[in-house]
């Protein structure tokens, strides 16, 4: 079965793509909530804004379909960051799958914002998603918008003048900061043990 | 803890990658597809793909390439040239770039930068500065790609750096004329001024020639990355050896 991407209206849904295409995995980039519902894998990916990309998914009646459902879900970047209940960045209520408000980067510390380029993980619980993947695996982010620490959700943390979640999961929804279609092979092994995760979590 | 990032180069010009000094005499120096797999094989950290004939003529990059390199590069890329509306911008990134870079037309139209960052966050755009040292101090230059058209923006670096990240720039690459492709070192002190006022990455470009160009930078500007173009395309140093000689300084990089 294809691995489901929901259209989130983003623009990094083609990087995404060829990133699966690559490990030989076939997608349906869609916002059709039947096709959603029935998939064995959903991936939402997400570059630019939550506010907007919230509006879409709730123009679509997307915002249910993704709270039920029990496959395995990976959000992406500011897909990650939707799974939450709020973002500060405009604002905006997420999917609420996973309790916690996104904080702004900017004012924390002195670092430039966003934080941009290629960072390691710490490992604070085991998952699946980390299968095969040890202190030498660099990971490439670029965002504006962090999630804090909790023990609840955090699976890794990073480190940029603090220390903020850099994946995270709840059940069946986990969710990488930084994005694994760019983060070459350490990326590419983690988007594999994610197509690999049984379908029923 | 964050990398340094270096990052290669690739100014494009009629599909093929080529390479002039200060800006002028570009001499091909090789496939486009070729370079890129090569330089993320020896552990560049980025590409930038920079179509340098695009904004004299007016015209936008051709987006086939970019779709190529998008489905078999696994590392981030960057694209610029010509990039003049949201639109344009929309299509490069749909086509599969990680960011977009703007010079010339943010100097026309300011306000492309604010529209860029609401529409696709700021993450994706990238502001390029291409800065002179005059008389008047250090100002920012127009039309760089065609020597014809080049001209005097009319801009102090410094301020236009801070009015580009105020607009939501999320990155700025200063491109140092005065040392682009002689290979004496980067523009360490106007670099460094530059750091102090900027609060989003900074990237060094015009003027690596060697190992030690990369360390001063990173220690003395304290940039977050450094882009260079000829003394990769030439050979005279392999990002592996780079690196190997960024950790024995213990600046952090990725392998």
């Amino acid at each position: 079965m294809p691995v489901v991407i929901i259209d989130s209206g983003g623009a990094n849904l083609a990087s995404v793509v060829y990133a699966l295409a690559r490990l030989g995995v076939d997608t349906i980039v869609t916002h059709d909530a039947a096709i959603i519902r029935s998939a064995e894998r959903v991936l939402l990916p997400g570059v630019g804004n939550a506010s907007a990309i919230m509006a879409r998914l709730n123009a679509h009646d997307l915002v249910p379909v993704v709270q039920s459902l029990t496959c395995p879900v990976l959000g992406i970047c500011l897909g990650m960051q939707l799974l939450f209940d709020r973002s500060a960045e405009g604002n905006t209520s997420g999917l609420g799958v996973i309790s916690g408000n996104i904080e702004a980067l900017r004012g924390r510390h002195d670092l430039p914002a966003p934080h941009m380029g290629w960072n390691t993980l710490r490992r604070w619980q085991d998952d699946p998603l980390l299968e095969g993947c040890g202190d030498a695996d660099w990971f490439y982010f670029v965002h504006n918008y962090l999630a804090p620490v909790d023990a609840t959700y955090t699976v890794t943390t990073t480190e940029y003048g603090e220390e903020f979640s850099s994946i995270v999961r709840r059940k069946n929804f986990c969710g990488v900061q930084f994005h694994p279609e760019r983060s070459g092979k350490s990326g590419a092994r983690l988007l594999e043990n994610f197509v690999r995760l049984s379908s029923c979590a | 803890m964050l990398a340094r990032r270096i990052i290669p180069c690739l100014d494009v010009r009629e599909n093929r990658v080529v390479k002039g000094v200060r800006f002028r005499n570009h001499r091909v120096v090789g496939d486009i597809l070729e370079l890129a797999m090569r330089y993320r094989d020896e552990g560049a950290d980025e590409l930038v793909f920079y179509d340098i004939t695009a904004s004299p003529d007016r015209r936008t990059v051709d987006r086939q390439w970019i779709t190529k390199i998008a489905k078999i590069l696994d590392i981030p890329f960057c694209v610029a040239g010509g990039i003049r509306s949201v639109k344009d911008a929309e299509d490069i990134l749909n086509a599969g770039a990680e960011k977009i870079s703007i010079n010339s037309p943010a100097l026309e139209n300011p306000a492309l930068i604010d529209e860029l960052a609401r529409r696709f966050g700021s993450q994706c755009v990238v502001v390029g500065i291409d800065s002179d040292m005059t008389t008047e101090g250090y100002r920012v230059r127009q039309y760089t790609g065609d020597p014809s058209k080049s001209c005097d923006s009319g801009r102090s670096t410094l301020a236009w750096l801070l009015e580009a990240q105020s607009r939501g720039a999320g990155e700025i690459v200063v491109n140092c004329m005065a040392s682009d492709g002689v290979r004496s070192g980067y523009d360490l002190a106007q670099l460094a001024a530059l750091r102090e006022a900027c609060r989003v990455p900074l990237v060094a470009s015009g003027g690596a020639g060697s190992s030690e160009h990369f360390i001063e930078v990173f220690r003395k500007a304290r940039v977050d990355a450094a882009l260079a173009a000829s003394v990769f395309h030439s050979g005279s140093l392999a990002i592996g050896e780079l690196k190997k000689q960024l950790r024995i300084a213990r600046i952090e990089v990725r392998p």
